[in-house]
């Protein structure tokens, strides 16, 4: 009757949506009075297994024989780590590939799926949780009508916390069909900071006036060692990159600060931070309709006040 | 090709979300529906791959009740062939993706395409289930779409960057920026898409696997703080003894 969770690596290096995945599968297991287990698949599931045994992860589930990210392989190997732990509940976090993978494991479980949950599910009451509904303009409160589910942890909605246990690592043995997708090759945008990931993000719209200005901004994250993003617009004009673009089209952000410079708060952009802990904006108009969901605001030229708040962090980390 | 496009009935992205005194549902006054904006993108594609290759056609189709009928008419005037309504009440993902698997079997469509998720339940839950009750391979976040001999070449979007992937067909995809440029539907698709087809299927209804209990507001926030520009450097402090930075 564990919780299982998918312990999604690269190479061993486990990332922070993971880890924050794996202190509610531990909070939610308390609530239960079981254990975590996870299912760690491909190169280097060793070290994953023992950062996870930091989070409270008391036995992992190694797989071996699949070295790329495949959403029929992986959620197969995750179906039958379940099986073999007798898990009703799956946790996942919900990045690229959790999403990928956790709707086609509810089925092979026969499982409700919960996804980008918020808050800790109630496993006494059909484990009611909240998520975000309307790309963040609202909060649904939902509940399983099965006993078995499928999570999957919006990303920073909950705080990773430690509590080293001693791990166990199983290797599964994967009866491995033939795939029919095949990954060709990678290519990484930036070796930057992931924006769904990032405690901090600074944003520009397109009150920068072009891409040039830009190292305005980049100073100011570089400071803060903050991730980047901006407006649709700008990634239409490619000013900045596709996959900076946040809002309701782009990707949505829930980081603990947001500043956000020549943005006007469009509803639309809005829609991909609103659940971003702490949003400073920076905008010479006042009746900018950002303002109105900002918890700190400046009411200036951009290109005067953010060079002068890149001093001052500069001189705060000295 | 053959192609089936799932399309989510979802209001403007424009809309000032209220919910009904209940918190069961949106209040729907004064709201205009849309075609989910990632549901068009691969609506177009599927539509630019018919018109480049001379052959197959494209089928949309919607599951809820009369009310998303102009949805699937707009479909119609950007280009789609024909719709289809399951006439049901979308209740949970789980219920809409066996409505679509059910619609779709035996059907020979060669590519599904869905949006990344709906703006309204946010679930990225359809497509991936669809391809599982379908048991079709499933490329998640694509950003585009091309073929080589009687495989398909997807970039997906990673952490970070892309991915370049290959796949057999069948095959479902979920789309998102990138696969295609929305069209505006000119006045001749408009004309034309009042005399296509559009058919009406039973649905199955089904038990809900998730029940949404309640919808609110998130809590309204205390209000901004001004700074004056000249004080920036006194905003950085602030976040500093607040411990955001
Ligand atoms: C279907 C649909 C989906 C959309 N999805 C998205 C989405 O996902 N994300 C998104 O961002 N948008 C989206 N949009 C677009 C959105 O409606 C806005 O057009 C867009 O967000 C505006 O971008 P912006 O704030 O950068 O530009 P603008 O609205 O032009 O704002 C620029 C701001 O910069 C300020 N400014 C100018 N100079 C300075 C200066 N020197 N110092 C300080 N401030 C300055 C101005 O006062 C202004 O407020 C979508 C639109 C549609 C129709
Ligand atoms: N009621 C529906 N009818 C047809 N397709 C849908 C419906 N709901 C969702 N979809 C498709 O599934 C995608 C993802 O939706 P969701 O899982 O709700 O985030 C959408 O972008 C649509 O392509």
């Amino acid at each position: 009757m564990s919780v299982l969770l998918f312990a999604e690596h690269s190479q061993g290096t486990v990332k922070k949506p993971v880890l924050q995945a794996a202190t509610l599968a531990n909070d939610l297991a308390a609530k239960m009075g079981t254990d975590v287990v996870a299912v760690a698949i491909g190169p280097g599931a060793e070290n994953a297994a023992s950062t996870l045994g930091e989070y409270g992860v008391s036995k992992v589930y190694t797989v071996s024989g699949i070295d790329a990210f495949n959403d029929q392989g992986y959620s197969a190997a995750v179906a039958q780590a379940a099986k073999t732990a007798g898990a009703k509940v799956v946790v996942l976090a919900q990045t690229y590939n959790g999403k990928a993978i956790a709707p086609r494991l509810s089925i092979k479980l026969d499982a409700a799926l919960l996804s980008g949950v918020i808050s800790l599910p109630d496993p006494a009451n059909g484990f009611q949780v909240q998520k975000l509904a309307n790309t963040g303009k609202g909060v649904e409160t939902i509940e399983s009508t099965r006993d078995s589910v499928v999570i999957t942890v919006r990303s920073n909605a909950y705080k990773e916390r430690r509590d080293p246990k001693p791990v166990e690592n199983i290797s599964l043995n994967f009866d491995r069909v033939p795939f029919r997708t095949q990954v060709l090759g990678e290519e990484h945008a930036s070796s930057g900071i992931s924006i769904t990931e990032a405690e901090i993000v600074v944003s520009g719209g397109r009150g920068l006036k072009g891409p040039e200005n830009w190292t305005v901004l980049l100073e100011l994250a570089d400071a803060l060692k903050a991730g980047t993003a901006c407006s649709k617009p700008v990634a239409d004009m490619d000013w900045r990159p596709h996959h900076e673009h946040v809002g309701q089209t782009g990707i949505q952000i829930g980081p603990n600060l947001y500043i956000a410079m020549g943005i006007s708060g469009a509803i639309q952009h809005l829609a991909g931070v609103n659940s971003s802990k702490n949003i400073v904006v920076i905008n010479k108009d006042p009746e900018a309709p950002f303002f109105k969901i900002a918890d700190y605001g400046i009411v200036g030229d951009l290109f005067e006040v953010v060079p002068k708040m890149t001093q001052r962090v500069k001189e705060l980390k000295g | 090709m053959k192609s089936l496009v799932c399309i989510s009935h979802v209001p403007d992205t424009t809309t000032k979300i209220k919910y009904d005194a209940a918190g069961k549902g949106l209040d729907k006054t004064g709201v205009t529906f849309v075609i989910n904006p990632y549901d068009e993108f691969g609506l177009v594609r599927a539509i630019e791959i018919k018109e480049k290759t001379g052959s197959g056609d494209v089928t949309v189709l919607c599951v809820g009740g009369p009310e998303v009928e102009p949805t699937l008419r707009k479909a119609l005037a950007i280009g789609a062939d024909n719709a289809a309504r399951v006439d049901m009440d979308p209740t949970d993902s789980r219920s809409v993706a066996e409505q679509i698997a059910a619609y779709a079997k035996g059907k020979g469509f060669d590519l599904i395409f869905a949006g990344k998720e709906s703006i309204d339940s946010n679930g990225s839950a359809v497509p991936g289930m669809v391809a599982e009750l379908l048991d079709l391979p499933f490329i998640s976040l694509a950003t585009s779409l091309e073929f080589e001999g009687d495989k398909a070449k997807v970039s997906r979007e990673i952490d970070g960057g892309y991915e370049k992937l290959e796949s057999s067909l069948p095959l479902v995809l979920s789309c998102q920026k990138g696969m295609a440029e929305w069209r505006i539907p000119n006045m001749r698709g408009i004309m034309m898409a009042r005399t296509k087809p559009l058919e009406v299927v039973a649905g199955h209804p089904m038990d809900a696997y998730v029940l949404t209990k309640k919808l609110e507001l998130p809590s309204a926030k205390a209000g901004c703080i001004y700074v004056e520009p000249e004080n920036a450097a006194q905003l950085v402090d602030m976040l500093h003894d607040k411990g955001l930075i």
